[in-house]
């Protein structure tokens, strides 16, 4: 079997259709437990109250948010050397799930921020980091959807996300040193420490439930934007290979 | 295609160096044929930038405070507003795709390009930013900082704003969508540039970020004419 034997789209989508359930059944267990250990099991935190249980859900948001992206920019490699449209198709279909779980960070972050630090919103280096980077997956989904040409979209788009990766690092650090020479970050993250276990088990199983909630929806987004590509083709005519 | 495009694409390769010069040469000479053009983005600097003691009000004190992050805002805007110049007239006509052809590498005609639209966007801007400064109360020292920051950053808007100039050539809605991919990408060089100036105001030394937006520029310098050369040949194919 050849490496590149699931490069295909017409050997990928019937895999894709095998995956997707084993993936979301997963991510649905995970959250269950994640959540009982989140709601039921984890401790109080003494300085917080309750409030502190969103980042639960919060963390894993973000953390997979920069991860997708990071997973985005390798696709894009792959496009634009191994000339693989399924590359491509994967970052469209990743796209909207890492836009969502960018957004969604930010939107748990400042229901937390507010009986917290007493705001919304604060432009703490890692809140505006965040925001570029929902930013940035506008752009992406943005230029994608504007070029007609599909081939030309693919491209652009893969390029695009690759010049912006290593912008990453530099746009996390300017905003961490503009931050910091302003003045201190009033309140960091960094100042709560997991010290229960079942903290920390939460906290991981509610990650694994988003990596493997996004995987089960990029599979299932990219077979329908298999068949939207491929409409016509004989093996799509045949069932698809199912 | 015109006959100072034909100037590059017919002559016998000669050294790296001749189609650099080559490159910029043309796109000077062309954009100094229209300087209407060029003074636009100088005097939407200026409006932009005069707009905001209307709006927040005349204190000395304020209007000193925000005044590099206006300056650097507005600068930004103005080089943004002349990015679909770069190659929407070279591609209209065909021109990009011939300068494509050309026996030159194609990154080194981008790089061209690029010098030239630093050399009729950002250059300006950078050396009218200094009177604006005075205009909001900053001192001599501080508009030094403040024109060697512009100096230093605006070349790698020119260069980010080409990758993304080239990317949506002829898109629907490019130019709007070009601001959209460009922006956030600018917020490093106007974070170190607005901050070195925020610094020389606090008297703290800002050397660090002179520093930082000179490895900016260097990193941009040898690495966004070949991005932008690829993106151009993604439009074209």
């Amino acid at each position: 079997m050849s490496l590149f034997k699931y490069s295909s789209p017409a050997t990928f989508y019937p895999l894709a259709g095998k995956l997707w359930p084993w993936f979301a059944g997963l991510a649905g267990v995970l959250t269950l437990a994640g959540s009982y250990l989140a709601f039921f099991v984890a401790p109080t935190d003494f300085q917080q109250g309750d409030v502190y249980r969103i980042l639960y859900i919060h963390v894993p948001l973000a953390v997979m948010g920069m991860f997708i992206y990071l997973i985005m920019a390798g696709y894009g490699v792959m496009a634009l050397t191994l000339n693989t449209r399924l590359s491509s198709m994967m970052m469209e279909a990743l796209a909207p799930t890492g836009a969502l779980f960018t957004a969604l960070a930010l939107w748990t972050g400042s229901l937390w921020g507010r009986p917290t630090w007493g705001t919304y919103w604060v432009w703490d280096a890692r809140i505006t980091s965040t925001l570029l980077l929902l930013f940035l997956y506008v752009g992406y989904i943005a230029l994608t959807q504007a070029i007609d040409d599909k081939k030309r979209a693919d491209k652009a788009g893969a390029l695009l996300v690759i010049v912006s990766s290593i912008n990453v690092p530099i746009i996390y650090f300017s905003v961490k040193w503009w931050n910091t020479l302003h003045q201190g970050s009033s309140v960091s993250l960094a100042g709560n420490s997991i010290a229960s276990p079942a903290m920390r088990w939460a906290l991981l199983a509610m990650t694994f439930a988003c990596w493997m909630y996004s995987i089960a929806m990029a599979l299932v987004r990219v077979r329908a934007i298999i068949v939207e590509r491929e409409r016509g083709a004989a093996w799509l005519m045949k069932g698809g290979g199912e | 295609m015109n006959s100072v495009a034909a100037g590059v694409i017919s002559q016998p390769v000669q050294s790296p160096e001749r189609g650099l010069w080559l490159a910029v040469m043309r796109d000077l000479r062309l954009g100094l044929r229209s300087r209407a053009e060029l003074l636009q983005a100088l005097v939407f600097l200026v409006i932009v930038v005069s707009l905001f003691p209307l709006a927040v009000g005349p204190e000395d004190a304020l209007l000193k405070r925000i005044a590099p992050g206006v300056v650097w805002v507005a600068a930004l805007l103005a080089v943004l507003l002349t990015l679909p110049r770069l190659f929407a007239a070279d591609h209209a006509d065909g021109t990009l795709e011939q300068l494509a052809l050309s026996p030159y590498p194609l990154a080194l005609i981008a790089a061209g390009k690029m010098i030239a639209h630093w050399l009729m966007s950002g250059l300006p801007v950078a050396l009218v930013s200094p009177l604006l400064g005075l205009q909001f109360g900053l001192d001599t020292h501080e508009l030094w900082v403040l024109g060697t920051s512009l100096m230093l950053g605006t070349p790698v808007l020119s260069m980010i704003g080409a990758i993304g100039a080239a990317l949506t050539l002829g898109v629907r809605g490019g130019s709007i969508l070009m601001a959209l991919l460009v922006l956030p990408l600018y917020v490093p060089v106007l974070i170190f540039g607005a901050g070195a100036v925020e610094q020389a105001m606090a008297s703290i030394d800002y050397s660090a970020n002179f520093s930082l937006l000179g490895a900016i520029l260097l990193l941009g310098s040898i690495s966004a004419p070949f991005a932008i050369a690829a993106a151009l040949r993604i439009s074209l194919d």
